[in-house]
């Protein structure tokens, strides 16, 4: 229960506007941005690098123990990358594809360097193959359309020249999207939207905004916040995923309780498929003209085209924010109280709660503390909850709160909300922690990286679920099948199973899971990795949870849709691609 | 043993079944005092996670539970009743059905059984390393013991055994016959017994409250369960065919997700001469089954001072429902209908819960220990006019090393001859055969003085009865290779398919008589061929199946049995095999 500061700026302020080298302040086998990192320095203790986060420069002395302990892994053993790229396949282009495509002075390479930035996304066994030097198969080439007629030639290009495309916005998937199936004969080309960054009009009579679907959340949000607006769609990973991609994968923020998930957001958009385009012919905010086709596109994944630009609803930025955090006696009250703020629909921006083992796991990234003071408080606030509330600490779970809105408003709203967690013995533990809770979210992919290091792999996954199913019930079921799975599979360590509620909805709720292991010792770790993966995933299909909230399908989930929507469902979704690109020129093979 | 379905080789030598050690566990009730047993310090280990409570916090987080309310609505729109009224009747049924377990009547029941069991049994031999993997279990998941049943014996000893190693005491179905029985029958319910009514066919609002009251207790965790899935006592001391409600009820939660894991426990409760022996036998020949009361019970106290030779109980490792499901339950199919709204189970559900049903009987089985006795009366019964002594103790060691090699879990003492091995259990037993000058013969009781014909009939019965339930104990061990002995004497050719489906036959014309798995047929035969070839009674040959030359001696002409004929059990499975057989039909239900 610190009460120092710390966590991330509120957005991350100092970003990129897209550029064609892109990968260069990036990291090219592991998250984020090429100067932030975690390390343990000479003393043992965790350091973060970098000055783009508050925890940028700051030593974590609890980071060690933690780490230790949470996974018997131990700062001796480390499993450094090897950094070998030579392995990658030349790549076999399409000449007569490229020769017209010069012709149209659209940019492209082929480049190794770009090749492999853009053959994967950030799911495990991608990211562990690239630490060990190896690549599958890659994009053969990268273009950069610059705009919404770029994109069409594009399209008529490949499809005159049986090229496969795959569209590639922020390389932030985690459900192998990316990958490049292995059985693809004909050249790939990698079709980067980075460069289709602009807003291209601000309607501020109908608080929309047209935004060419290239641009990067952080952008988005910062251009837009320029003019005194936002979208308010803040996925964790906004600092890097593209508008586009948001699209195709349903994406979800952190704070849809008053903005919406992105297809809340959505007025417009426009596709171009190898069909032709398709639009609406108008910005009504709601029609009945039959079924709705944005909700093809929505969650198409990148298999039926390229989304070009999106018309967004935006809201002027709020007036006052305020984070919070309470503290329940354990997971059950937690989610009791979070049902109940539910059904009075009354949740604030963002309300999130943490089971026991990761708000030990947020302890650890506390900072020095920089004063006896308040090293004293902190004691003191920790004696009060264990020692006279009762709370037992390896029971106890926090909610984490994001208040938004004009001040007096969220001054309310938070008495409200804090009034109900007090029904659940639920104690008010600060902004701080609230605020930290949150900064976990940015610096966690940081530090599955850290742990690579040190025999450690891990990785999120998630689900949403019916109310009465979860409690004790999905997330219990899960952890323990993780746990057991482990044992099975030959893992020495326990391993690190967690979950948190992220997101509240009437009917339900979504729920993320974190887990981790130590490998030492076992000869195929990713293999065993992805064996407990895909038991947790059965698991969870098994207790009510749904295959996906927002991760999207891509190849890694793809064996349960017809499971998951029917056979008929399944049938549907492949006459409407069979329709739009019968020749599969968007062949990645996500979804269907 | 792995239990998982699949992991099982298609065909399990029997005779490669490991099987734990034994310990008495009355040798130290005899050398140390029984009141400071039953005053001991009991700390069971408790499932994890558990929050103990009290009977009655159970009863009212049934009466509040969403399922059970839901129900009373149902009822109360259906019936007009007011849902108060309803709800009432709920409560009185709970009141009536649930138990008021506390640990000052166990002590007492460990007090005075202690010195009923001493009195009654040589020794109370359970399996150690069962009682340590239960143990393991009970802290992991919720817990379901499934005892065979053969007498009133067995949820005391179970208990007993229980409260003996520490562990939590079960909560134990039973029939509502016992609340006839003056302060007994409350004294049961205050050591962990609750009470359903033999029938309640379709009495929504009692079904609600009964299956909701056991799957509070599992959920909770708040002590194992315990019921006999042969839903009464074998009369017969064969295995009956399970009884699925329970089951179903115990397994839905898994099934729902509102537990990780199911544990079923199967175990064998094998007696060397049963309490019960000859009521069983006038029973099945139509004499009224005694009313449960205070005074049957005070009278028959007599037996005390009978001795019931030793008994043996083996609890199997625990059978995970979970990976029994594996594969074979669709679990999700359960998530399109909120939890509190009852499902009549699927048919892939029902054919799951009958195969586990099975699986856990024959579990049952497997483990029951069968003493030389049972293989004397074996024996003795293919000559009920009395054979050799000399015969007799030839054949029985025969007949010992064949049940050994076809997998019997034979209790016969080492390094003692035959001999004496057969006279020792005839003795024990002498109530059934009596050895005069060099011959055995079965005893027969009769009156004083004269008796009618039809005493004469009803008697020798009687002992022929008594003796077949002694050896029914070790058909299960025989059962297999029979019907494939029967099945190649009847069939019309030696090709494999035609004995096969004789075999199929049989298997179903015997289907309420024995214990064997539906679906289970191919499994079956391979099984029956297995142990005749070792035996050395059958060749397989490319695609038929012959009898041996030296197999002769197994394919005897069996003489009909017609006392057994007389029973009443048997005519009622020999009438349903007829019907399903469509050779006769039920005019009028």
């Amino acid at each position: 229960f610190s009460c120092s500061s710390s966590g991330v700026k509120p957005a991350v302020a100092t970003g990129l506007v897209g550029t064609v080298q892109q990968q260069d302040i990036m990291k090219w086998n592991g998250w984020g941005y090429a100067d932030s990192k975690f390390f343990f320095n000479k003393k043992g203790q965790g350091e973060f690098t970098g000055k783009r986060y508050r925890l940028s420069g700051l030593i974590l002395p609890s980071l060690k123990d933690w780490f230790e302990g949470t996974f018997g892994a131990n700062l001796q053993h480390k499993s450094p990358p090897s950094l070998n790229t030579s392995a990658v396949a030349p790549p076999s282009l399409n000449e007569a594809f490229v020769e017209e495509l010069k012709s149209t002075g659209i940019p492209f390479s082929h480049d190794t360097e770009d090749r492999v930035f853009r053959a994967h996304g950030h799911c495990l066994h991608e990211i562990f193959s690239l630490r060990d030097g190896r690549v599958g198969r890659c994009p053969d080439m990268v273009v950069w359309p610059n705009c919404h007629n770029d994109v069409v030639k594009i399209v008529e290009l490949a499809c005159k020249h049986s090229v496969c495309l795959i569209p590639y916005g922020g390389g932030t998937s985690v459900s192998s999207a990316l990958e490049c199936p292995p059985e693809e004969t004909r050249s790939i080309v990698s079709l980067d939207t980075s460069q289709m960054n602009r807003i291209l009009w601000i309607d501020e009579k109908n608080l929309t905004a047209h935004v060419e679907a290239g641009i990067i959340g952080q952008d988005l949000e910062r251009l837009l916040n320029e003019s005194g607006y936002c979208t308010g769609h803040e996925p964790d990973s906004m600092e890097f995923s593209s508008l586009g991609g948001w699209v195709a994968t349903r994406a979800s923020g952190m704070k849809k309780n008053i903005y919406g998930n992105i297809e809340d957001l959505v007025v417009h958009i426009k596709m171009v498929t190898p069909r032709g385009v398709i639009e609406k012919s108008c910005q009504g905010p709601r029609m009945s003209t039959g079924p709705d086709i944005h909700h093809f596109i929505l969650g198409s994944e990148g298999t039926l085209g390229v989304v070009t630009e999106v018309t967004l609803k935006i809201r002027p930025i709020p007036e006052y924010q305020k984070y919070g955090s309470v503290v329940f006696p354990n997971f059950q009250q937690g989610v009791a109280c979070l049902r109940e703020v539910a059904k009075q629909r009354c949740a604030p921006a963002s309300i999130r709660l943490m089971d026991n083992e990761q708000f030990q796991f947020g302890h650890a990234l506390k900072p020095q503390v920089s004063s006896i003071f308040t090293s004293f408080l902190d004691g003191l606030k920790k004696f009060y909850i264990t020692k006279f509330k009762g709370f037992d600490p390896h029971h106890l779970c926090v909610a984490t709160l994001l208040f938004e809105g004009d001040r007096e408003k969220v001054l309310q709203h938070e008495k409200l909300v804090y009034d109900i967690a007090a029904k659940f013995g639920g104690l008010a533990a600060g902004e701080d922690n609230g605020q930290r809770g949150y900064m976990l979210t940015f610096v966690i992919a940081y530090l599955r990286d850290l742990g690579m290091e040190y025999y450690v792999i891990g990785e999120s996954f998630e689900t949403s679920v019916p109310w009465d199913r979860w409690v004790l019930d999905l997330c219990r079921n899960v952890k323990e099948r993780i746990v057991r799975e482990c044992k099975e599979k030959g893992v020495q360590f326990p391993p690190l199973s967690t979950c948190r509620v992220t997101q509240t909805y009437d009917a339900g709720a979504c729920v993320y899971f974190y887990f981790a292991f130590n490998y030492r010792g076992l000869s195929d770790p990713v293999h065993v990795y992805e064996q407990v993966e895909h038991a947790a995933r059965e698991e969870i299909l098994a207790n009510g949870g749904s295959l996906s909230h927002h991760h999207g399908v891509g190849k890694l989930r793809k064996e349960w849709m017809q499971e998951t929507i029917s056979s008929v469902g399944l049938g549907m979704l492949k006459s409407v691609k069979d329709y739009l690109d019968p020749n599969n020129i968007f062949g990645n093979r996500n979804l269907l | 043993r792995c239990l998982a379905p699949g992991a099982l080789p298609r065909r399990t030598d029997p005779v490669l079944k490991k099987r734990d050690d034994f310990e008495d566990i009355l040798e130290e009730r005899r050398n140390s005092s029984d009141l400071r047993y039953a005053f001991k310090c009991y700390t069971p280990v408790l499932y994890r996670g558990l929050t103990p409570c009290k009977a009655a916090t159970l009863k009212s987080m049934v009466l509040q539970s969403e399922q059970l309310l839901h129900v009373i609505n149902q009822v109360s729109a259906e019936s007009g009743e007011s849902t108060d009224v309803v709800k009432d009747e709920a409560a009185a049924i709970l009141e009536e059905m649930a138990h008021r377990l506390q640990l000052r009547t166990i002590r007492f029941f460990a007090y005075t059984l202690s010195k009923a069991f001493k009195a009654l049994y040589r020794s109370v031999c359970v399996n150690e390393e069962g009682i340590q993997r239960l143990q393991q279990a009970m802290q992991e998941h919720p817990v379901v013991l499934l005892p065979s049943h053969r007498s009133y014996m067995d949820f005391l000893m179970m208990s007993y055994i229980l409260y003996t190693y520490d562990l939590s005491l079960p909560v134990i179905a039973a029939g509502m016959d016992f609340l006839g029985m003056k302060f007994v029958g409350e004294m049961l319910r205050m050591s962990g017994a609750f009470f359903i009514r033999r029938s309640f066919g379709g009495d929504q609002l009692y079904w609600a409250v009964f299956s909701e009251y056991v799957k509070t207790m599992l959920r909770k965790g708040y002590a194992p369960i315990e019921f006999f899935l042969e839903g009464t006592r074998s009369r017969t001391c064969k295995s009956l065919t399970p009884k699925l409600g329970l089951l179903n009820i115990v397994m839905e939660p898994f099934f729902k997700g509102e537990v990780f894991d199911v544990n079923l426990v199967p175990v064998s409760m094998s007696y060397e001469r049963v309490l019960e022996e000859s009521l069983y036998a006038r029973e099945l020949l139509g004499v009224p089954k005694p009313k449960e009361s205070t005074s049957g019970l005070l009278k028959a106290r007599k037996i005390l001072s009978e001795d019931y030779g030793s008994m043996h109980v083996y609890f199997s490792p625990p059978v995970s429902v979970r990976s029994l499901a594996q594969g074979r339950i669709n679990r999700s199919q359960f998530n399109l209908t909120p939890r509190h709204v009852a499902q009549k189970p699927s048919e892939e559900t029902q054919a799951f819960v009958n195969d586990v049903a099975y699986r856990i009987v024959r579990l049952q089985q497997e483990n029951m220990v069968v003493k030389p006795w049972v293989l004397v009366a074996t024996l003795l019964l293919q000559s009920v006019e009395g054979m050799e002594l000399t015969e007799l103790m030839e054949q029985t060691s025969w007949l010992r090393d064949l049940a050994r090699m076809f997998g019997a879990f034979l209790d016969w003492p080492d390094h003692t001859p035959c001999s004496m091995v057969v006279s020792s259990s005839i003795s024990l037993h002498r109530n059934l055969a009596c050895v005069s000058g060099s011959r055995i013969s079965l005893v027969v009781e009769g009156p004083q003085g004269p008796e009618t014909p039809e005493e004469a009939l009803f008697n020798r019965a009687v002992s022929v009865l008594s003796c077949a339930s002694y050896r029914n104990q070790v058909l299960h061990v025989f059962l297999r290779p029979a019907l494939l002995a029967m099945a190649l004497s009847n069939a019309n050719s030696s090709r494999k398919e035609d004995i096969y489906s004789c075999f199929d036959f049989l298997r179903n014309v015997f289907s309420d008589e024995f214990i064997l798995s539906p679906g289970a047929s191919v499994q079956d035969f391979d099984e029956a061929c297995h142990l005749l070839v070792k035996c050395g009674a059958v060749e397989l040959l490319h695609q038929d199946v012959v009898m041996a030359e030296s197999g002769r001696t197994f394919f005897y002409p069996s003489s009909l049995k017609c006392y057994e004929v007389l029973s009443s059990d048997l005519q009622k499975n020999a009438l349903n095999a007829l019907i399903r057989l469509n050779v006769v039909r039920r005019v009028r239900t």
